[in-house]
């Protein structure tokens, strides 16, 4: 469903991305994984119309999306859930949430989506009118994720969801991502948690220097001496 | 010192501290939600004020009832402003985000002296000169209704952001601008929204100040600094603390008016910025960045 083909993306002068191809295929989840820097956030802001690439192209559902803009990247079905969760702050949980419905169409789902969200994170209904600045960084974690599902989005993309989380709360955020992977949202998640991103996902891609260095289905880059050694530190 | 007077001038100011509250909430928005500072506020004031005056002059519609209007002019004028030239400086460094919008104020400014000359204008409204007394104090009727309708609009844009589906999406454009284009909110129209409501609640601001003193082009820069004051002391980007700043700021000059000849007004609201700046620079109610 969605096509990434030798994208180069540049912050100024300087190349973050150099011909990066992927793709994700209905119901799919991909990882991405890579150390800090090395461009893995760049793609997603890509994806998501934040950044526009020099060179390739973006294509999603058969569409040209390359040029979009955010809004409309989200209208057409891609929700992409940021990295340091980038919630609203003085919002509360519930105004948060409604924030993630911006379309007619999930709009007019909007209650039904927010009791699926509940159903996600019970937590976040404890806490609906809560200021989001509030909230522990676990939970605002969660209620990035959710404000992320109100949009309805067909592909779904998290960036780094675990980070800075306790091990018992990346339990609990890999296991919920996993059931909306079984809801059949398709998902692309940058990891520095490369075990767990790679146990939920069907395939892998490695960034190494802005460029995909090495991709495959999920279990067999579990057992690449490469990946093990650079990554897993096994 | 004379009690009586004191109790005169208390009222003058919180009356019109009320004023001075509407026109830095509305400074005050612009800068929460774009993080720049609006230096053509006092200049978009003044045009509010002639538009509210014409409409005097050429219909005889009160200010009061032809406040709507100005404060719908002074919406659009912002609203292009932000699409035309702010949208494009949002990322530039703050210095450099001055110079365009004190360009704006001087376009604006000479756009008044054009339209309507230097002279001081001071038309006579219905309710220019009826008083009433309260106790020893004498009110300005027109002042009363000023200062109520200040507050009126300040409250109506307060549940505007508050409840309304796009006060909701400009809370949280100001909030995390990142977050908001990610969720699909079109920022750069929620900014022109932004930008046009502030520039709406010191037009609106202009029309309820011109039964209370002559306009004329050059009124402009004294409004903004008086904005700007008001929200540094309020807390900037802090709505609240820019309504209470005003009355604050509109009380201190009545007061200082027992001791210090009226034309050293600056004085007292630039006195107060000082001690602002050196005992609580984030304002009494705190900032938002």
């Amino acid at each position: 469903m969605l096509e990434v083909k030798g994208m180069d993306v540049y912050y100024g002068d300087l190349q973050a991305l150099r011909g990066v191809s992927l793709t994700v295929g209905e119901g799919e989840v991909v990882s991405v994984i890579g150390s800090n820097g090395m461009g893995k956030s760049t793609t997603l802001k890509a994806i998501s119309g934040l950044l526009h690439p020099r060179r390739g192209s973006i294509h999603y559902l058969g569409r040209d999306i390359t040029r979009l803009s955010p809004s409309a990247i989200v209208e057409l079905g891609i929700s992409h859930v940021p990295e340091g969760r980038q919630v609203f702050p003085s919002l509360t949980v519930l105004e948060n949430l409604q924030m993630g419905a911006q379309f007619p169409e999930p709009i007019r789902r909007g209650a039904q989506t927010m009791e699926q969200v509940f159903d996600y994170f019970p937590r976040l209904k404890e806490r609906l009118e809560q200021k989001a600045g509030t909230l522990s960084g676990g939970e605002q974690q969660m209620l990035a994720i959710g404000r992320g599902l109100m949009s309805l989005p067909k592909l779904m993309m998290l960036d780094e969801p675990s980070l800075g989380l306790s091990p018992l709360l990346v339990e609990t955020i890999f296991e919920i991502i996993h059931k909306i992977s079984q809801q059949g949202t398709s998902l692309q998640i940058i990891e520095q948690n490369v075990h767990h991103a790679l146990c939920i996902s069907h395939r892998g891609y490695v960034l190494e220097d802005g460029a995909v260095a090495l991709l495959g289905p999920s279990q067999e880059l579990l057992s690449d001496p490469h990946v093990c050694k650079a990554y897993l530190g096994l | 010192m004379n009690l009586a007077l004191a109790l005169q001038l208390l009222i003058q100011g919180i009356l019109l501290g009320g004023i001075y509250g509407l026109t830095a909430v509305g400074l005050s928005l612009i800068f929460g939600v774009m993080g720049v500072i609006n230096f053509a506020h006092g200049q978009m004031m003044v045009i509010g004020m002639y538009i509210s005056y014409w409409i005097l002059v050429l219909v005889g519609l009160d200010p009061y009832l032809s406040l709507p209007l100005a404060a719908g002019a002074i919406f659009i004028l912002g609203y292009v402003i932000q699409s035309t030239v702010v949208n494009r400086i949002l990322d530039f460094p703050e210095a450099m985000q001055v110079l365009p919008l004190v360009a704006m104020g001087l376009i604006l400014e000479n756009l008044a002296l054009l339209f309507w000359g230097p002279d001081h204008r001071s038309p006579s409204t219905a309710l220019g000169l009826a008083t009433f007394t309260l106790g020893t104090a004498t009110v300005d009727v027109s002042r009363l209704i000023a200062f109520s309708l200040a507050i009126a609009f300040t409250v109506a844009l307060f549940l505007f952001l508050k409840k309304s589906a796009i006060g909701k999406r400009i809370r949280a454009a100001a909030d995390n601008r990142l977050g908001a284009q990610l969720v699909g909110i079109k920022v750069n129209r929620i900014n022109n929204i932004a930008f046009g409501l502030g520039a709406a609640t010191t037009g609106a601001a202009g029309a309820l100040l011109l039964p209370l003193m002559p306009v004329s082009p050059h009124l402009g820069h004294d409004f903004t600094t008086t904005a700007f004051v008001v929200v540094i002391l309020g807390g900037m980007g802090n709505l609240l603390g820019a309504l209470v700043g005003g009355l604050i700021l509109g009380v201190t000059e009545s007061l200082a008016t027992l001791l210090l000849p009226a034309t050293l007004k600056q004085v007292v609201s630039f006195g107060l910025l000082v001690v602002i700046m050196l005992i609580r620079p984030q304002g009494l109610f705190g900032g938002r960045r």
